[in-house]
């Protein structure tokens, strides 16, 4: 996992994370996800708008993204380019199988008091320095305070509220045959394993996906299905679905295309021990073709 | 798909080639297969594959594919064979290509005769004929049929394929 210390970036897990519902959405969209032989590029967009596949509100930087081979080795991006509302990036598929692209993040973020004064860890703006250590600092009555590490957190404080958060997105692209490698749980966060494979999907047969939590199935994740290209219809057609209690989740699709699919679970086992809630989302763009 | 650099008298005998180096018993059904002209500005041969599967499920057998066989380099042939979406998905994905007796050039519009495997095994079966054209649309016909083919099997194609006809 990386650390994430980009704003805009963290801008948008915060608001993923806030509420599945939030419109801000980050996404990655691939020129195709099925190439054939392997000698190939995809070329990729990555933004965070509200549309899908729209880019009309923020770049996503390729700086976070990381490109994982079928043969378990780490790829890499060329060409990549950030643009006014989009970033691009150009992968090289040079090995058959399945690719997996895309960013994992994880982080803290919270309140709590000092000497009655509420603080902030994580989110945005510009770090104030810690409590004491060169001090408040605000000026005007302006921003909140604000702390970028856990480990900044004094010793005097109060009301420690942290949620830790975890957040991967992903697009695969398959050259020839397609394989499960890149599909294997780590038994950390919200996972899936494909029943369905994402790069074989159609648009009259079902999708089924397993959603994992800690590497066990997870019953009554919450998933958001969205296809893209909403301006070209009367409604986005977006679905709100959930696991069952063997953690499959079942997707019919409306029409063939790219869909945008983000899971989210939350729980209390973070990792960090001064937090108390853990929340985590996965979210994938994938290609459904026609029959 | 791309220009097809074959050449004229290499298309004219392809599918003398094509029942020639599978020459199959008597008994083996044969297919035909209707490429239609199309009126365009920017005309090139479709990508075709035809392909078995028994009709209770199992793998796909492919029986013939025609793509641009000779184009090399950065761009090879074998680029496109993705276009045929439905083929590639059905084991297209999985094979090595060339393949002895199965893969060939692109042809031009005209009707060409392929012999079914001679080895089939009894039993029913739908006969997959997928086409996909560079700048042009996509399509795929099924004809169901059964081995040992009597009766034969026909349907037709709207747009990149005409007739296509086991007997």
């Amino acid at each position: 996992m990386r650390r994430n210390h980009i704003l805009i970036a963290s801008a948008a897990v915060a608001a993923v994370l806030a509420s599945p519902a939030s419109a801000h959405r980050q996404w990655l969209l691939p020129s195709t996800t099925t190439v054939a032989g392997a000698d190939e590029y995809v070329t990729v967009d990555a933004a965070v708008s509200n549309d899908l596949f729209y880019p009309d509100h923020f770049p996503m930087s390729p700086d976070q993204v990381t490109v994982w081979a079928p043969d378990g080795s780490v790829g890499k991006l060329e060409n990549p380019a950030t643009g006014r509302y989009r970033s691009t990036f150009d992968v090289k598929i040079d090995k058959p199988g399945t690719w997996k692209i895309g960013t994992q993040r994880s982080g803290v973020m919270g309140t709590f008091k000092v000497n009655g004064e509420e603080w902030r860890l994580g989110g945005r703006g510009r770090p104030m320095g810690a409590p004491g250590a060169g001090g408040p600092g605000a000026q005007g009555g302006a921003p909140a305070r604000r702390v970028e590490n856990v480990a900044d957190i004094p010793a005097n404080a109060t009301d420690v509220k942290l949620v830790e958060t975890l957040a991967a997105n992903y697009i695969y692209v398959t050259a020839d045959a397609p394989t499960k490698t890149v599909f294997t749980a780590t038994g950390k966060g919200l996972e899936i394993e494909p029943i369905t494979h994402p790069d074989e999907l159609v648009s009259n047969e079902e999708g089924q996906f397993r959603f994992l939590v800690d590497g066990k199935p997870a019953a009554g994740v919450k998933v958001t299905v969205v296809p893209g290209s909403k301006k070209y219809r009367e409604a986005e057609q977006a679905q709100e679905l959930t696991t069952g209690a063997d953690g499959v989740l079942h997707v019919k699709w409306p029409v063939a295309g790219m869909y945008w699919i983000n899971a989210s679970a939350a729980d209390a086992k973070p990792s960090e021990k001064r937090a108390s809630e853990r929340r985590m989302s996965y979210t994938a763009t994938v290609e459904v073709v026609a029959p | 798909m791309t220009t097809s650099k074959v050449m004229p008298a290499l298309s004219l005998m392809a599918p003398a080639l094509v029942a020639g180096t599978m020459a199959a018993p008597a008994a083996a059904a044969t297919v035909s297969i209707t490429i239609p002209r199309v009126n365009v500005a920017e005309y090139h041969r479709p990508y075709v594959v035809g392909w078995l599967e028994p009709a209770a499920g199992g793998a796909a057998r492919t029986v013939f594919v025609w793509y641009d066989v000779k184009k090399a380099g950065r761009e090879s042939g074998t680029k496109w064979l993705a276009d045929l979406r439905t083929w590639w998905r059905k084991g297209g994905r999985s094979m090595q290509l060339p393949a002895d007796g199965l893969s060939g050039a692109t042809r031009a519009p005209g009707t060409y005769q392929v012999p079914l495997p001679a080895n089939l095994a009894p039993g029913d079966y739908v006969l997959k004929v997928e086409a996909a054209r560079e700048t042009g649309g996509r399509e795929l016909v099924s004809v169901p049929i059964s081995v040992p083919v009597k009766k034969g099997g026909s349907a037709s194609g709207s747009s990149e394929l005409g007739a296509v006809t086991v007997r």
